[in-house]
């Protein structure tokens, strides 16, 4: 049987997390089809006729669609289940909401976040806030599951040449509406898909330092800003902001991490980093236990000075 | 208004959690446990729903060992109203959790059902959806706001990129982000209050639900280490390093 991708999209272009979810769809079978639910997202179901190892694209087009609302999703995806023998997406907040509803209409279990594909029927996935790998084998007849984005290398955006097909299935619960949404307005770019994130901890002491010693490096590298729950528990920064086990999971090239000391629970957010750099006056910081290089010095002079030399 | 809020038993968000050696899972014996962070910020709501007048009572439920009835108590020093303790000796997954959750709501009747957006040992963020897609009403997940008004529920939610808000029919399910409340602590004669408050013993077969899931954990490994890393002098050697080693700049 086929497998289901469900595409991250906003109605405009297809997200990235998409083409690293469809790497993992390769490791369980070859026969690949994407589903694209929106509103006037024909555009989306193009682009994702042309990723590697795509065969079929299902375009789902009507408002029922438009924000992604969990309960129509939801009854969208297991209305067609009865054709895939996996179906998965991945694990961003909109993947995280909607496909439980899926594995609960379907009566079948569900793996969150999956870290690795050991065959078509058993996957890793971290648990702990990171702190242990399961691997973990279902006998559903269907699996439901969404990805981890940073653990899968995306396939190639062009190449493919799958037929796009249109339902014309609605679904709606009218049990929810939307409402409104409001975006974080920034230049740089999004913490989880950074290539490079700085991020500053409780010694950074107040927001200023924040906008006067990381914000600057950051964007001369072209950085996201990242930040410890102790920077955000004491207000220097928003909370979505917030890298940790109870904030977001990045896994960028390079982790810059700024004055954090390195709790566990903030680890268990940036550790799968390529190469993690570590400033702290503190040799013994808990942060110096994973970092590639670790520079023991007074971040409000090194920052500055690091910022002038990249 | 009835609120219902699923708690769950978990290892101490602080504590350093040990793979067993023989790699069958993590080592509990003699750690300490606590409520799961996330369900502590839903008690908090739903107690707040009740000092603003939304709600009349609140009913904690939890799922697992004997030993959870210690968070329920927890919950009830916190403020909630009574607890009902369904006792399983298998490990409590989201679908099993989820239909014994339903089976209560629609028991008691809940207008508002409060969860964790999700619980920090499994890492799951999966039982509140399956509760509302189990019972068919919307849900909040994520939440950061939670706004009753008659017989609807705002819930503006924590998305990728910013903050969304959605309208829900009552009754729904709220799962609760870390942004929603600060919880407050226990107060002594509460907890001693606590002590004396209703408290039913169930099992699962008394929901009719089976605990045995399709899922079987194989092993569970410590996750790999990374290389020891090196300590540079100076930040001119520090960007050296960055540019012409690991090449990451």
């Amino acid at each position: 049987m086929a497998i289901l991708v469900y595409a991250e999209h906003d109605n405009v272009s297809l997200k990235k997390a998409t083409l690293n979810t469809i790497a993992a769809a390769k490791q369980m079978g070859d026969d690949i089809h994407v589903l694209v639910a929106g509103s006037g997202a024909q555009a989306v179901a193009d682009e994702a006729a042309k990723a590697e190892g795509v065969t079929k694209v299902l375009l789902a087009d009507n408002a029922a669609y438009d924000h992604q609302m969990a309960g129509n999703i939801a009854l969208l995806v297991a209305d067609i289940a009865g054709d895939y023998s996996h179906i998965l997406t991945a694990a961003t907040t909109t993947g995280k909401n909607f496909m439980p509803r899926v594995a609960a209409l379907l009566d079948v279990s569900m793996l969150s976040e999956i870290s690795g594909v050991v065959d078509a029927q058993t996957f890793e996935r971290p648990i702990y806030a990171g702190n242990a790998t399961a691997t973990v084998k279902t006998s559903e007849a269907k699996v439901v599951l969404t990805v981890r984005t940073t653990a899968f290398d995306p396939v190639a955006s062009e190449g493919g040449s799958a037929t796009v097909e249109t339902l014309d299935n609605v679904q709606e619960t009218g049990k929810a509406s939307f409402v409104s949404e409001e975006m974080a307005k920034s230049d740089r770019p999004e913490l989880t898909s950074a290539s490079i994130v700085v991020s500053g901890g409780r010694a950074l002491a107040n927001g200023e330092n924040f906008t006067k010693y990381i914000e600057p490096l950051a964007d001369k590298l072209g950085a996201a800003v990242g930040a410890s729950r102790a920077a955000v528990d004491a207000g220097y920064v928003p909370n979505d902001m917030q890298v940790g086990q109870t904030g977001k999971i990045v896994a960028p090239d390079l982790y810059i991490a700024a004055g954090i000391s390195g709790a566990i629970q903030h680890l268990a957010g940036m550790k799968d980093s390529k190469v993690i750099v570590a400033i702290n006056n503190d040799p013994e910081a808990p942060i110096a236990s994973v970092a590639d290089y670790f520079l023991e010095a007074d971040l409000f002079a090194a920052l500055p000075e690091l910022t002038s030399k990249v | 208004m009835k609120a219902l809020v699923a708690v769950k038993r978990v290892i101490d968000y602080n504590v350093k959690v040990r793979v067993k050696a023989d790699n069958s899972g993590v080592d509990l014996s003699n750690t300490k446990m606590s409520i799961n962070p996330f369900d502590e910020i839903a008690v908090e709501e739903a107690v707040r729903l009740k000092e603003a007048g939304v709600i009349d009572e609140i009913i904690v439920a939890s799922i697992g060992p004997k030993e959870s009835q210690e968070q329920i108590r927890a919950a009830l020093a916190l403020g909630a109203d009574r607890g009902v303790l369904v006792v399983s000796d298998e490990k409590p997954y989201p679908l099993q959790v989820a239909k014994i959750l339903k089976s209560i709501a629609e028991t008691e009747g809940t207008d508002i059902i409060l969860l964790g957006k999700q619980a920090i040992d499994d890492d799951n963020n999966q039982t509140g959806q399956m509760l509302a897609a189990l019972m068919g009403i919307g849900q909040g997940t994520f939440a950061s706001e939670v706004k009753v008004e008659g017989d609807k529920v705002n819930v503006t939610r924590e998305i990728d990129g910013g903050l969304q808000t959605v309208a829900l029919a009552l009754p729904a399910v709220i799962t609760t982000d870390l942004r929603l409340n600060e919880p407050r602590y226990a107060k002594l004669p509460n907890i001693m209050k606590a002590k004396k408050k209703p408290l039913d013993e169930k099992t699962p077969a008394d929901f009719g639900v089976d605990m045995t899931s399709k899922q079987e954990i194989i092993k569970v490994v410590p996750p790999a280490d990374r290389k020891a890393g090196i300590t540079v002098g100076s930040v001119d050697e520090l960007v050296d390093k960055l540019r012409n080693e690991a090449k990451v700049i």
